[in-house]
């Protein structure tokens, strides 16, 4: 009853936050919406047992990608009323496209239900006498080394392209150059010069020359 | 808790290893360095990219699989790992000219190009959804970077941005057909999957359209091809080479792959989209280039139209139609290397030209560049007794044994329609009013130009050792 009950509330919340996604007018309450249906869904993972899951949802996506497209929503001002301007004009015909798809996809799948001989092929069943993290922690490194190697180079990839595409070394920027700065010494840069009394600096620099 | 634990089996996945740390070290070379470097990394480049080709030519040659199945060595793999391998290196190699100017003088270029091979390479060697999907990110992935990688030029960042959102659509596809497929069988590997399909289902018909909708992205097959003329006009001439050979083999590759170790239950099903996707591709690519005035856009055209015809030979499904792809993939990765050769030559004193009326004279301005290039487009057209007339000779013999008799006089009638904008290029070149002489072709171009033109004009006095090779690795799939 309980659980069953947080689910609804979990669910509702999620569905509702991701529908003011899309909906309200300004693109920092978009941001904190899709916050709140990221901190939902992992209340959703909390119920199915999942707890590394739901953790690492909180962790990742509200901890860094939704603070990203906050930053990125404050800095690039777009202007979302503007894109979203055609958007109503086009609501009848893309629903009912939508409606459409959906009483098809309906009839299709309505019927069918996952086959009773899957839960017997699953690659590894899930252990019941420790908890998630411990088990994906024993998996992931030895039977599932490879993808994980893997989906570093992908990140590798990731990282070498932004670099690539996005960094420019400026001509006119000082940079501090430690060496330099440690070459240098007093007879290079000092200048000793002595002053009589009622003479400006000026004069000094001419007499010099 | 201390249970000892099995290290995989490594040296099938060597040739990975090799390229992943090789462009690391790469990496650090570059940045370290500076752009100075870029000479020295492209040359590196290249001698890894041939070293991960020896040690794939050493590998023993029963299938082998490791990490937990999900990995497999086949004779099969090895035979488009090499193609692969040979069409990288020689993208690079052509690249010299281009990675020389100064405001493009970028190290990373040559290790995004042997880091996207590595995922080539892990997609041919693919055995699950989960390693197919990793293969094919990286690969992507870099790919999408190299395109956009002159991005001071909008048409360079607009193939780039085009390519990457294309991109990023198909692969939500076919994960979502993964998804459905993996929720259907219960499970992720091609052989369970198999297992599991025996028995069919709403689910996996619909996951596996998915699943073929992304790859087709991937092949730029119709009608999943939209993005191919825009990047390929738009990213640098070296660039579009590389796209046009080696990640087009390595998704060909995998394709046959799935479809014939996952799916053999299910053989009908995906036979149906492959005939519908060979003939529209065939059909679009042979129309649609007729009108094209840009020699890379009608490239792209081309590409279309001859992943038609590669997948004549799946449609069959036979081991005499692997057999027949296998072919057509390796004579199509030797045609379009060499005619990029030339395309990227194509360039005046002002700089590079991509129209076709810039090649008009060029018979007289330079017969040897000329008539090697006439036979390249005489064998893309499937002109005996090119090359290239074996590839489709092997595919639509493939089609008929099988009974696809109409899919077959399709591939034959629009390759008839095909040659016409081939030869126009031909006539461009050999009656038209000579244009302004191009400058001359530097040395690695001519090489590759004339390594490929012998294989395509004397591919049909040795034909062989190809055929053979191809007709073992078709086998090791079934």
């Amino acid at each position: 009853m309980i659980p069953a009950l947080f689910f609804y509330l979990f669910a509702g919340i999620c569905v509702a936050s991701a529908l003011m996604v899309i909906a309200s007018r300004n693109p920092v309450h978009s941001v904190l919406f899709l916050i709140l249906a990221f901190v939902n869904a992992s209340g959703l993972f909390v119920l199915m047992g999942a707890e590394f899951l739901a953790l690492i949802l909180v962790v990742v996506y509200v901890g860094a990608v939704a603070v990203l497209f906050l930053f990125v929503v404050m800095m690039l001002d777009v202007d979302f009323v503007q894109l979203r301007r055609g958007s109503l004009q086009y609501l009848p015909v893309g629903g009912l496209v939508g409606l459409v798809l959906l009483v098809e996809l309906l009839l299709v799948v309505g019927a069918w239900a996952i086959g009773p001989g899957v839960q017997k092929t699953v690659a590894l069943p899930i252990p019941t006498d420790m908890s998630n993290a411990e088990a994906l922690g024993r998996v992931l490194y030895t039977r599932y080394v490879y993808f994980f190697q893997a989906a570093g180079l992908v990140l590798l990839v990731a990282m070498i392209g932004a670099i690539v595409l996005t960094l420019r070394h400026k001509p006119n920027v000082r940079r501090q150059v430690i060496s330099d700065q440690l070459a240098r010494r007093k007879e290079d840069i000092i200048e000793l010069k002595t002053m009589r009394p009622g003479q400006g600096v000026a004069e000094v620099q001419g007499e010099s020359r | 808790m201390t249970n000892a634990v099995e290290l995989p089996l490594l040296y099938p996945a060597m040739p990975e290893i090799v390229l992943a740390v090789g462009a690391m070290v790469l990496v650090l070379i570059g940045a370290f360095r500076g752009d100075r470097s870029t000479g020295a990394v492209g040359g590196f480049a290249v001698m890894l990219l041939i070293a991960a080709g020896v040690l794939v030519a050493l590998m023993p040659s029963e299938t082998v699989t490791t990490f937990g199945g999900s990995f497999v060595v086949d004779s099969f793999a090895r035979f488009f790992k090499l193609l692969v391998l040979i069409g990288s290196a020689t993208a690079v190699l052509m690249s010299t000219d281009f990675l020389s100017t100064e405001d493009r003088r970028k190290f990373e270029y040559p290790v995004l190009i042997v880091l996207s091979t590595t995922g080539m390479l892990m997609l041919v060697s693919a055995a699950d959804l989960i390693a197919l999907y990793l293969g094919l990110e990286l690969m992507s992935l870099a790919l999408y970077v190299v395109a956009a990688i002159d991005r001071d030029r909008i048409k360079s960042t607009e193939a780039g941005l085009k390519y990457f959102v294309l991109g990023a659509l198909s692969s939500g596809m076919l994960l979502y057909g993964a998804s459905l497929i993996y929720g259907s069988t219960g499970s992720v590997t091609f052989a369970g999957i198999a297992q599991g399909a025996a028995a069919g289902g709403v689910g996996l018909t619909f996951g596996l359209v998915f699943l073929l909708a992304g790859l087709c992205f991937k092949i730029s097959a119709v009608p999943f091809h939209m993005w191919t003329p825009d990047v390929y006009e738009g990213a640098p001439t070296p660039i579009t080479a590389f796209f046009a050979a080696a990640p087009k083999v390595a998704a060909i590759a995998v394709f046959v792959r799935v479809t014939m170790t996952a799916f053999p239950t299910v053989g009908p099903q995906w036979q149906q989209i492959v005939v519908f996707v060979s003939i529209a591709s065939m059909a679009l690519g042979s129309f649609a280039a007729i009108g094209q005035t840009n020699i890379k856009r009608l490239m792209a055209y081309s590409s279309i139209g001859h992943v038609g015809f590669a997948l004549v030979g799946l449609a069959a499904g036979t081991v005499e139609g692997v057999q027949g792809v296998m072919i057509y993939m390796a004579i199509y990765l030797a045609m379009t290397l060499g005619t990029f050769a030339v395309i990227i030559a194509m360039k005046r004193e002002e700089g590079p030209v991509e129209e076709i009326a810039d090649l008009a004279g060029l018979a007289r301005t330079k017969p040897g560049v000329a008539f090697v290039l006439g036979m390249m487009l005489f064998s893309l057209a499937g002109i005996p007794p090119l090359a290239g007339f074996f590839a489709k000779f092997y595919v639509f013999l493939a089609a008929v044994n099988a009974g696809l008799y109409v899919l077959a006089v399709i591939g034959v009638v629009t390759s008839v329609v095909g040659a016409y904008y081939y030869l126009a290029i031909v006539k461009v070149m050999y009656f038209d009013e000579p244009a302004p002489a191009l400058s001359p072709m530097r040395g690695e171009l001519g090489l590759v130009l004339a390594v490929t033109g012998l294989f395509v004009i004397l591919f049909f006095v040795y034909p062989a050792p190809l055929v053979n090779a191809a007709a073992a690795a078709a086998k090791s799939l079934f």
